[in-house]
């Protein structure tokens, strides 16, 4: 189990998923795509919603992009990979609307804005029209899951000290009084800051954070 | 005409599309490090914004009567990108002086949510011509001025306070946006009619 572990440290794909997870996360350290971040994450279901969104259209696209990156005229690359992001986008706007209208109307414009999450267009710009195949599947999917967890951690403490709720089920006392200002974008912002903070601290980014 | 002025209004403040609705922040925190930048940004999405926002109305109108209001996120985007192209061109042959205050920023304008925001918004909401009008020029102010405000006070932060070392750097912008938030939310309510 022991040498497995150590083996599992030094393939391509292990390294690229830890990245995308933890060390180059794209909301802590790169501080991208932090719109749809704060604008969604009032209640939990939301940011999961969001989460897997996006996490289909980043690997989708990635995958796109990456299996014609040979053919991709250079001086229109951008116009491409805004063609291919935004038909993807559609298409989980459409399967959401039909299967999930209640979260697709809760999401509502926010939803059509994947298309400008600068994730999206990152990976696409900075990893898929390099590399082959299977490791911009990696990349799409850790990337992200790095997305997701930190969106589903603003959502946890905003919904519980707005609501009083978690995932819809009461889990504070009945005396507990609403902090009506997390619901609001001021609430996101200073969760945010707090959670980049806690994660920079814990995780020694400092070299990032002086820039 | 006061519920022109009304959306006009209510989108530079209580409504402000970078405060409190949380859009184009990736911009909004990478270029504001100095007020000149900020301004030379905040320039150029004005005016991207009011006329793409113009442009798309009748683009929305003409899917509309075809039918295919489906793909508007497609088409929107090419729109944007077309015209901002274009203005990049035109500007940069008719006036080199506002070319090199704001024209540096314009291909970066391409990916800032708000331009695209601002076309999905008059879809959600509803708008006509007029009122799109004004939603568009109110918004891209409001914008302007959240970036103008930011870069203003992380110029003074960098000189004169000691922030936490995990939180330095980019932390701190969303502290300051927040307080900045809660100040913009306070207008709620405000009406001249």
């Amino acid at each position: 189990m022991n040498r497995f572990w150590k083996r599992l440290q030094y393939t391509k794909w292990f390294n690229i998923s830890k990245d995308g997870i933890f060390k180059e996360n794209p909301i802590v350290v790169a501080v991208l795509g932090i719109c749809s971040a704060l604008a969604v994450t009032n209640r939990v279901e939301n940011a999961i919603a969001m989460g897997l969104a996006v996490m289909f259209v980043v690997t989708a696209s990635s995958l796109v992009v990456s299996a014609i990156r040979n053919f991709i005229p250079s001086r229109v690359r951008m116009i491409t990979y805004m063609v291919i992001i935004s038909s993807f986008v559609i298409l989980v706007q459409m399967f959401l609307e039909a299967f999930f209208p209640v979260i697709a109307a809760s999401l509502g414009a926010y939803l059509g804005l994947i298309v400008t999450n600068c994730i999206v267009m990152g990976r696409a710009e900075a990893f898929a029209v390099k590399n082959p195949l299977k490791y911009t599947f990696f990349d799409g999917v850790a990337n992200s899951l790095g997305y997701m967890w930190i969106l589903i951690a603003v959502a946890f403490f905003r919904e519980i000290l707005a609501f009083g709720t978690l995932l819809n089920f009461r889990v504070m006392p009945d005396t507990w009084v609403n902090w009506t200002v997390m619901a609001l974008a001021p609430g996101g912002f200073f969760v945010l800051a707090l959670i980049i903070w806690g994660v920079r601290e814990w995780a020694k980014y400092f070299d990032v954070a002086a820039e | 005409m006061a519920n022109l002025a009304d959306i006009f209004i209510t989108s530079i403040l209580s409504g402000n599309i970078a405060l409190t609705l949380i859009l184009g922040m990736c911009p909004l925190i990478a270029i504001s490090t100095n007020v000149k930048n900020a301004q030379g940004m905040g320039l150029a999405v004005i005016f991207v914004v009011t006329i793409t926002g113009i442009i798309n109305y009748p683009i929305y109108l003409l899917l509309q009567a075809t039918g295919t209001e489906r793909l508007s996120i497609l088409v929107f985007i090419i729109t944007i990108a077309a015209t901002v192209q274009f203005l990049e061109l035109f500007i940069e042959k008719v006036s080199p002086r506002m070319y090199n205050n704001f024209g540096l920023f314009l291909p970066l304008i391409t990916v800032n949510c708000v331009v695209l925001a601002v076309s999905l918004f008059f879809v959600n909401r509803g708008y006509n011509f007029g009122q799109t009008a004004a939603f568009s020029f109110g918004a891209s102010i409001g914008w302007a001025l959240a970036i103008i405000l930011l870069a203003a006070i992380r110029e003074k932060m960098k000189n004169h306070s000691s922030v936490p070392r995990g939180l330095a750097g980019r932390g701190i912008v969303f502290v300051v946006l927040g307080i900045l938030s809660l100040a913009f939310i306070g207008f709620t309510g405000l009406s001249f009619f």
